[in-house]
This record gives structure tokens, sequence and C-alpha cells, in this order.
């Protein structure tokens, strides 16, 4: 019998088979679990073509985290597929490039507030637009990066990170009495394409490979996505409002 | 038995040309993806997605930065696929 086995669950942000995204949706498939995709724009082509690469092709429905069209037609699109929910992963993020990479004190706003649009607002716009697929309540995963404490060249996807795991602490509070659950998981660095984009980003290499307590693998997708899917399942009725750290215990020690 | 040199550019080009409408005559082995053909890295990921399908590779993201020409592409897959 699988973790989630009956399961409906919305994924976002599979966008190639290096997305963590993408191995939650092969995790959650693997444990018996009713995938639906979501992509937008030009993106969608290569999200398709991945997509036939998980034990069985999913479909994907248009969804762009800046459309407030897109997220009012959500519950209209999904239903074409499934009838209702019971969880879902939000894996969305983007920051300009002059937002990363040691700039952070000439960003301009405009790019900040895409930034904090992206891949913090995101999840209650997500959050809101899948409530009505799950009225017997349901789970709403995301993925954050440790945004407790500053790191180099992440700069405002660091600010956005902590605005997004405020967002999960709201929305666990005003979608509880609705059985609604909200938890985050913390990875460790994780070689995404989306990390690859991030100047620097192989600096943290060096910060896992000297505090981690457990060896940590940037290239090892499983432990982040597996939690994930566990947060996803049943296994954790009474929890909202977490962070799950997947970090090789990185952020327990002090040094 | 792997395909040859031609093969794999005519495949390419397809590809290419599905992605971007470039014409496939236009994809030629000193072309650079990004100078020559004003590939981006978006259509570029498409390209490589396609590539890896309809050749039967891999190419890691590591790999695609040092894929500056279509010939760098062409090798690389006829490599891969060897």
């Amino acid at each position: 019998m699988g973790l989630l086995d009956g399961k409906r669950i919305l994924v976002t942000g599979v966008l190639m088979d290096s997305s963590i995204a993408f191995h939650v949706a092969r995790i959650a498939q693997q444990e018996g679990a009713e995938i639906v995709l979501t992509s937008f724009g030009r993106t969608t082509k290569i999200t398709t073509a991945i997509a036939r690469r998980l034990p069985t092709t999913p479909p994907i429905v248009e969804l762009d985290a800046t459309s407030a069209e897109d997220f009012d037609l959500l519950s209209e699109r999904v239903r074409e597929h499934v009838d209702g929910l019971d969880g879902v992963l939000h894996s969305i993020g983007f920051a300009p490039e002059s937002a990363l990479g040691g700039n952070f004190l000439k960003t301009e706003w405009a790019d900040v507030s895409a930034a904090l649009q992206i891949s913090a607002y995101s999840l209650k716009a997500l959050a809101v637009a899948a409530q009505p697929l799950m009225p017997e309540g349901g789970s709403v995963v995301g993925l954050t990066f440790d945004a407790s404490v500053a790191w180099p060249k992440y700069d405002w996807m660091g600010v956005a990170k902590a605005a997004f795991e405020s967002t999960a602490r709201y929305l666990a509070r005003d979608l509880g009495p609705a059985n609604v659950r909200v938890n985050l998981v913390a990875a460790g660095p994780l070689k995404t394409t989306a990390a690859k984009s991030i100047p620097g980003f192989e600096e943290f290499d060096g910060v896992w490979a000297a505090r981690s307590p457990i060896k940590w693998d940037t290239s090892d997708f499983e432990p982040a996505a597996r939690a994930c899917v566990a947060l996803l399942s049943d296994w954790f009725p009474a929890t909202t409002g977490e962070i799950v750290h997947v970090d090789g215990g990185v952020h327990a020690m002090g040094a | 038995m792997a395909a040859s040199e031609q093969e794999i550019l005519a495949g390419l080009a397809e590809i290419v040309n599905e992605e971007t409408g470039i014409p496939a005559s236009d994809v030629q082995l000193d072309k650079s993806f990004t100078d020559d053909l004003d590939i981006d890295s978006l259509s570029m990921m498409t390209i490589v997605v396609n590539s890896e399908e309809k050749f039967g590779v891999r190419i890691p993201d590591d790999d695609v930065k040092g894929l500056k020409t279509v010939g760098d592409a062409v090798g690389y897959i006829q490599k891969a696929s060897a």
C-alpha cells in the first residue's frame, strides 16, 4: 500500500528532471497518487517533455504565478482532470538577475517586487485558488531555503523566502479551520536548474561540507522529495505552520 | 548502429526549427546557438530536452554550457550515443 493511495495532488514547478518538484511527482506516483502538473507559457513545452519521464504521464494545466486570471481559472482547469484535490505542492520561485549574486544594496524595487510576488505571494494565491478543490481539507506543501539567516549571494531571494515562510504561517492560521495544513520543507542546497542560475551557488557546497552532520549530497533530490510526499500524506494530520528541515542537520549546528 | 554526423545534424536542425522557426538549412555545424542563431536559454533548454528524447542521450546542465555551436552539440550527441 502506498503512502498516497487515492490522493490527488497538484504539483507546480516541474521544469526539468533536475527540479525538486519532478522528484516529488515521481515519488508521489510511486506511492499511489494521481498527479496534475502546472506549467506556463513557453516552459510548458519543456514540462510536457519532462512529464513523459514520470512513471505515468500526468496532465498539465496552465498556471502563470503572476496571472490573477490563471489563479481564478485554476480549479476549473484542474477539474477537467480530477474531481478534487488532497494536496498541492508549491515549487515556484523567481528573482531577476539583479536581485541575486551580491548586488543586494543596489537592487531596485521593481526587481524585488517581482521576486516577492512570484516567490512568496504565489503561495497564498495558489492555496486560495486550490481550496475549493479541497472541501474536506488537504495539505499544502512548499519548498524553502532556510530564511532565518543571511546567506552568501542569495540576497533578495532570501528576503522573498522569509516572506514565503511567514506567508505559510499565516495561511496555516487562516486555512486551519478548513482542515487545510500548510507546511514547508527547508531543503539544503540542491543542484536544480533554478539553483544553478544563482551566481555563486557553489559557495553553499563548502558550507554544507563543513557543517552538515549527515553527509549532504547536492545532487540527491530524494530526501527533500520524500519529506514533501510525507507531508502530503495522512501521516502529519495535526502538523501545520511547520518548517521541516531536510538539510543534513545544518540548521541545528552552531558551527 | 550509432547515427552519423549528418543524421544527427538533420535531426537537431528539425528540433531547432520546431522550437524557433529557424529554417533547418540555417542550422549548420559552425553556427553559434546564441550569437548566430539568436536562441535564448529557454529555447535552448527545450532543444536539449527534445534532443535527449530523440537521440536517447543525457545532456547534463553542466555540459550544456560547453555546447556553444551546433557542431559542439552534434559531436556531443554522437559521442554520447556511440
